[in-house]
């Protein structure tokens, strides 16, 4: 049945594709219906599921057998996390980007592919289809910034593209090493990743193989230091397109890493563990930092999904089950809060202001004139601060505690980055939204020119916040809020895959 | 020796002959006076209902003979080689019937057909001798092809060029086949793999090998024999680029191959990481490295999309050439996959640059800046092509690539030897990707001038695309379709 997102996906592609060049508002609610009927099957399926802990199979059929691959789509907890994820975001994201108007069906006949491929990606249990998803998800991304997205797009689109090209090359050599040393040892091919999660690969093998497969998925995850395509790819794409991005293109890479990487060469990940979480968490404190001096708006959430996904890596590198199922959880957590932060500062602010420059948004008082955008990015920012109540409090404190049983030191540095996060933050809800009287008075004094500047601003009403808009916010912070107070839902997901066979050569040496 | 039963093993050649005789006598004679784009479609005709005739008689024939020792032999594998090339033929002819370059029609069509022939028997040579006639006879029809635009000096300049590189790796490769008969005192490949067999590495056996390659490595355009490429692609009319491009291609690879492995057997030396050694394998992965680093590399500053296919196809080359070194029955089925399935693709590709071309005047960069709003079939074909060359998944291209990486990786499992080359062969498709996007980003993302009309494609023409897409999407979906033949 999950199968099913896929195919719904691309049966709105095509869908799309017939339709005629004008039907704008047709091409909106096709869309629109699509991500929804993905994201019901999405739920009913991992209903259905009974135990989450198993990996049901939903398809398998020999695909190219001269290579042992198969069409072998299945789920398992984290895998059904995942998709609940992108079918929540597929709708949210259409929802914002309700006011597309040049070439909407072309937008969204993108759109349905990316998501289309994300599903792919996180139902494939066979290697080579899993990366054949994973890239398949390139392109769309390319065109969706290109043509559609704002500052630098091409740059921003061709940067991510080939960011996540030379990731998924790194990967390809990887895998078909892999597959050439299983075939040697067990005497027949397979892709299966079930199957070559049994093979032991040589030692001296993981210890080169794992750092090149984990890097070239982390790549996608915004792994410092090659997370440098993330600020530019967020800030370039349209706010759909930073959505998705932040909100599971990521996670396609974190999963990867998780997926593909740790389970395939779990002693590889051992060896390698102190160096990710290095890097895992220089990028927590490296984005964060970052984040706090920025003047363009976009640019503080692009790096501030740089941080937070340092989380998600620091969390894989505990290889303990508090860690990794905090991981998932945060990159739940993220997606979610990700999204609505760019939601808000792509379609609720930049769409009506046309700046992001805090300088200016200081004199526009969109704290009066865009109430619902205000409290809407406060609630946002505080679940992304980690309050408690909120799902990022539950999965960055469940990667803390994982972490702080491994690497104790590294761990009092992340905290730091939590700080600095608060201060990000708490300094683009004030600048944005509600700067100081000082500021606003600053164009009276400068007499008419400045009067000019404001004038167009606060003289013409802004567009309110349209329907569409507030049934995404709000969808999107009521299940942050229901994660948040019930992280049970999904860590009874979560939690059984991690005690599951697959992965227990992994947390064998670090379980608690 | 049974006359009958030559000529039952030659028929489809001998068909296509005949066909060759008759589009010239039904041009001269019949349709003297009508216009070329007439006289296009009637050539046509007659070209393809020879070609299918000759596919019918291969199939006919699906038995194995050898009836001349070595001259013309015939398998499963070899039948099915002649009707990849006769399907690349009825594709190039079709995209060719739209085209304005020439109004020689009945001698443009029997070029083409004639180069089939050659590339026919070259396939079916296990001789020396026949090798060679039958790579002359391909060879001088290309030549011609691409001097046919008589109206542009630069056709008539990439003709020459072609014409006097190809002349020499002629020379070269006539004085390696004579050394290798001087070796050996045979003509057969077989013959002489047996003969040399516990020489041991002869230093004239090296002389024949190095020149032996650098005879094909012309042909296969590989570096550093690639210097005629880039002009006689840019300058030859588009559909003789692209049958330059693909049938040539398959069947130079497929006999190259055949040399090597046949003739050459015993002195394939080694080309592993920390264990190189002299024979043809080391000089073959000098060369590979070097087509895919220089053509990648120089592809990316093109701002001709023929240069760029011309550069990508140097750097094919490198990629293919890997699955000759490796030498191994896996590693020889994922090459014919690999570069059937190229030639299929970069068909397609140079089928759009024709359409392209005639409507705009050129084939730069900006000519297809907002293609996909003035043809969006053609460009949705353009962009399955330049993804498949790319290796993007599902497409054809990478499944290609998986099979030929993966083979060669496999030859040597134990130490992973080759690994190396593979592994540069993957970054540098990584490159690859970049100047393939930029076309792409031309189509797709950038708008073409206010008032630029939509462009008309011809109804055969979008046909033979729409179904070479097809099939690379389809081949790549379901590789088990070829793979199954190879």
């Amino acid at each position: 049945m999950l199968a099913w997102t896929i195919y719904i996906s691309f049966i709105g592609v095509l869908a799309l594709m017939l339709l005629p060049r004008e039907a704008a508002r047709a091409a909106r609610i096709i869309a629109l219906l699509t991500a929804i009927a993905g994201c019901v099957v999405a739920f009913a399926g991992a209903m259905q599921q009974q135990n989450p802990g198993e990996v049901m199979t939903i398809v398998k059929v020999p695909w190219i057998p001269a290579i042992g691959a198969n069409y072998f789509l299945a789920a398992d907890g984290i895998s059904l996390v995942l998709v609940v994820l992108t079918g929540l975001a597929a709708i949210a994201g259409i929802l914002f980007s309700w006011n597309i108007e040049t070439r909407t069906k072309e937008f969204f006949a993108f759109y349905l592919a990316l998501i289309g491929g994300v599903y792919g990606v996180f139902l494939s249990f066979d290697v080579l289809l899993l990366f054949v998803f994973y890239e398949l998800t390139i392109i769309p991304k390319y065109f969706l910034i290109a043509r559609w997205g704002s500052t630098r797009k091409e740059y921003g689109a061709m940067k991510l593209a080939l960011y996540s090209f030379v990731g998924s090359h790194l990967v390809l050599i990887g895998l078909i090493a892999a597959w050439v040393v299983a075939r040697a040892q067990t005497g027949h091919a397979t892709l299966d990743l079930l199957e070559l999660s049994k093979v032991s690969f040589p030692l001296g093998f993981q210890h080169w193989v794992f750092p090149l497969v984990f890097v070239g998925f982390g790549i996608l995850a915004g792994l410092w230091p090659f997370h440098t395509w993330a600020p530019t790819g967020h800030v370039a794409a349209p706010t759909a397109g930073s959505m998705l991005l932040a909100g599971v293109v990521m996670k396609l890479g974190a999963y990867g890493c998780l997926r593909v990487a740790m389970v395939l060469f779990p002693e590889g990940a051992r060896m390698w563990q102190g160096e990710i979480a290095l890097l895992a968490v220089i990028g927590i404190i490296y984005g964060a930092g970052v984040a706090l001096v920025q003047r363009d708006f976009k640019f503080v959430i692009g790096y501030s999904s740089v941080s937070h996904m340092g989380f998600v890596l620091l969390g894989l590198a505990t290889l303990n089950t508090i860690g990794l199922s905090g991981a998932v959880l945060q990159m739940f957590s993220h997606g979610i809060i990700a999204g609505l932060l760019f939601a808000v500062v792509g379609r609720m602010v930049y769409d009506r202001t046309h700046t992001r420059d805090f300088n200016d948004l200081q004199t526009m008082q969109l704290g009066r004139l865009l109430p619902f955008a205000g409290v809407t990015f406060v609630l946002a920012g505080v679940a992304s601060m980690g309050l408690p109540g909120f799902s990022g409090f539950v999965a960055e404190l469940q990667v803390l505690m994982g972490a702080w049983k491994v690497f104790p030191k590294t761990t009092m540095l992340a905290g730091v980055g939590i700080v600095v996060g608060v201060a990000y933050i708490l300094r683009a809800v004030q600048k944005a939204f509600f700067s100081d009287s000082e500021e606003r008075r600053a164009p009276a004094r400068h007499g008419s020119s400045g009067d000019q500047h404001a004038g167009t601003v606060s003289g013409t009403p802004m567009e309110p916040i349209s329907v569409p808009e507030r049934i995404g916010a709000v969808m999107l912070i009521a299940t942050s809020l229901v994660i948040g107070l019930f992280p049970g839902l999904l860590l009874d997901w979560i939690q059984p895959c991690l005690n599951s066979p697959l992965f227990e050569r992994l947390l064998k040496g670090g379980s608690l | 020796m049974n006359y009958l039963e030559v000529f039952r093993a030659a028929a489809p050649e001998a068909a296509l002959a005949i066909t060759v005789l008759m589009v010239l006598t039904v041009d001269l004679v019949a349709m003297r006076g009508e216009s070329i784009e007439r006289r296009f479609q009637a050539g046509a005709l007659v070209s393809i209902s020879g070609c299918l005739m000759a596919a019918l008689f291969t199939f006919t024939h699906y038995g194995q003979t050898d009836p001349l020792n070595g001259l013309l032999v015939v398998d499963q594998l070899t039948n099915f080689l002649k009707l990849v090339l006769l399907a690349l033929t009825v594709f190039t002819v079709l995209i060719s019937a739209s085209g304005k370059f020439t109004e020689h029609v009945g001698e443009y069509l029997a070029l083409v057909l004639l180069g089939t022939i050659g590339l026919m028997l070259l396939i079916s040579a296990e001789d020396l001798l026949m090798i060679f006639i039958s790579l002359e006879l391909a060879s001088l029809s290309l030549y011609i092809l691409t001097a046919f635009n008589k109206r542009n000096a630069r056709s008539s300049e990439a003709a020459l060029k072609y014409f006097l590189f190809g002349g020499m790796s002629a020379a070269f490769l006539l004085f390696g086949f004579s050394l290798l008969y001087g070796l050996s005192g045979s003509t057969n490949l077989a013959q002489i793999a047996a003969n040399l067999a516990g020489k041991g590495t002869d230093p004239l056996l090296l002389v024949a090998i190095v020149t032996t390659v650098i005879g094909f490595g012309f042909k296969v355009a590989a570096v550093p024999f690639h210097l005629w490429a880039p002009d006689a692609y840019e300058g030859a009319p588009t559909p003789s680029a692209a049958f330059i491009a693909s049938g040539s291609k398959v069947a130079s690879f497929y006999i190259l191959a055949k040399i090597l492995t046949l003739g050459f057997a015993g002195a394939e030396g080694s080309a592993v990481w920390h264990g190189y050694a002299a024979g043809w394998t080391s000089v073959i992965a000098v060369v590979a490295a070097l087509s895919m680093v220089l053509g990648n590399l120089t592809a990316i500053v093109q701002s001709s999309v023929k240069r760029l296919l011309a550069y990508s196809a140097i750097a094919h080359a490198g990629y293919m050439l890997l699955g000759v070194l490796a030498n191994t029955p896996s590693s020889h089925s994922s090459l014919l996959f690999y570069v059937i399935t190229y030639a299929l693709t970069v068909l397609g590709a140079f089928g759009v640059v024709t359409v392209v071309e005639e409507a705009t005047g050129g084939d730069a960069l900006a000519n297809f800046a907002g293609l996909s709003r003035r043809a969006p079939g053609l460009s949705l074909c353009l962009l399955v092509f330049l993804l498949s060359l790319g290796g993007i998944p599902p497409l054809a291209g990478f499944i290609g690539k998986f099979f030929l990486f993966s083979a060669v990786v496999g030859t040597d499992a134990d130490h992973l030897g080759l690994l190396w080359l593979v592994i540069l062969a993957i970054l540098m498709s990584a490159v690859s990707f970049y100047y393939y996007l930029r076309v792409l980003k031309q189509a797709y993302v950038l708008d073409a001038a206010e008032n630029a009309p939509a462009i008309k494609v011809p109804p055969a023409t979008m046909c033979a695309l729409l179904l070479l897409a097809v099939l690379v999407v389809l081949l790549g979906c379901v590789p088990g379709l070829l793979t199954r033949s190879l």
